[in-house]
């Protein structure tokens, strides 16, 4: 087929167009909110003595981390998404979140005792905690694969792994409301596997599906 | 590449995108040119049909053109586009020599097969289901319009499109990395 023929047929289909991709994206985390509260409401939920606890500061810490964390890596993902957008400013936003967390531990290691320490860092529950966080956020991977799929990531891997990023911070928002470890500690360890984990998922989910 | 082409491109793409038929022909046919410069300087070797690489790129501008933003440039997103098709054709001409020197060793009685390019377009149309396979046809090689093909294969114009927007996502899909 000549090149110019395909423009012939390229043309008589240009009727409608698919949604653009900002749109796409507010929908696509819509649901893949709703996905991760659905999981989150029915299984652990928050723990009981969320109201008091929001009032401590080492409690309330874990959101502003996992925020910061899906909010930068949404806007990378937005720009990695679509081909020719320059992503360098938004890949340097992409410390805030792990120079927060390291900031907190420095912070905790001068308040607490060296004696507690450990016992800090192993917490009570990383086991839920490295169980859930995967568990809440797979839905929503899959959802951002699928909008990877959707737009054209020129670097699909990396695309992926920050899909699995943004999933992660997302699940960990979520499982921050019912993990009794509030140290950042617990939260540097255990929260950060567990959101590896959802990005190496990511990465590979990149390289396999996301074709175009 | 100047600004006065991305001025007028992105002017063209968004009048398409409104709907002008005309304004995308157009833009169409200058991105076939400039992609078609761009990818005979990176290609000097031989292995990679450039062509090829252009309707590839076309294709997926086509498909994926939800993905440019109205208000940003569109001759990175274009390039972008071109180089990342190109790297795939690459690639894809990489492996497709690892596995011809595997066939010579399997199929050494049999040296007259002749390897055909699975780029070419005209093989990703072959593979269409047989609806949309002449309606991409009638409509590209045989220049008819949606009204033409739709008489002649006695079916509606709706048909027609869904044929048609189908059977070119099916191409670009085909053409996307394995």
């Amino acid at each position: 087929m000549r090149t110019e023929d395909l423009i012939k047929a390229l043309d008589a289909d240009a009727g409608k167009m698919a949604m653009p991709m900002g749109k796409a994206w507010w929908v696509a985390v819509a649901v893949a909110v709703a996905i991760a509260a659905a999981v989150f409401f029915t299984t652990i939920g928050p723990r009981p003595d969320i109201m008091p606890a929001m009032h401590t500061m080492r409690f309330m810490s874990k959101f502003v981390f996992t925020l910061v964390l899906a909010a930068s890596a949404l806007a990378l993902i937005r720009a990695l998404s679509v081909p020719g957008a320059s992503t360098s400013r938004r890949m340097a936003w992409m410390l805030a979140a792990p120079l927060l967390v390291v900031l907190a531990v420095v912070l905790e290691l001068f308040v607490v005792p060296q004696a507690d320490w450990g016992k800090r860092l192993v917490g009570s529950n990383m086991m839920i905690c490295m169980t859930f966080i995967p568990l809440i956020g797979i839905g929503p991977l899959a959802v951002f694969l699928g909008m990877l799929r959707y737009g054209a990531p020129t670097r699909p891997v990396l695309a992926g792994a920050v899909a699995g990023l943004l999933a992660g911070g997302l699940a960990a928002t979520f499982y921050a409301a019912h993990c009794f470890d509030d140290s950042p500690l617990f939260v540097a360890t255990w929260y950060t596997i567990a959101i590896a984990f959802l990005a190496l998922l990511g990465a590979i989910g990149g390289r396999l599906f996301v074709r175009w | 590449m100047t600004g006065k082409d991305e001025a007028e491109l992105s002017g063209l793409l968004r009048a398409a995108i409104a709907g002008d038929e005309r304004a995308y022909a157009d833009f169409l046919h200058r991105i076939a040119a400039l992609v078609r410069g761009f990818v005979r300087r990176k290609v000097v070797q031989g292995g990679v049909d450039p062509e090829d690489v252009v309707q590839e790129t076309l294709l997926a501008i086509h498909v994926k053109r939800h993905t440019w933003r109205p208000d940003a440039p569109v001759l990175p997103w274009v390039y972008a586009i071109a180089r990342f098709k190109l790297i795939d054709a690459f690639r894809r001409r990489g492996r497709r020599i690892e596995v011809e020197i595997d066939e010579i060793a399997e199929t050494f009685a049999e040296p007259e097969t002749e390897t055909v390019s699975e780029r070419d377009i005209n093989r990703a149309l072959e593979g269409l289901p047989p609806t949309q396979r002449s309606v991409v046809s009638s409509i590209s090689v045989d220049g008819h319009s949606i009204g033409e093909t739709a008489a002649k294969l006695g079916v509606s114009e709706t048909a027609v499109r869904v044929s048609l927007h189908r059977g070119l996502a099916a191409i670009a899909k085909r053409f996307g990395r394995q």
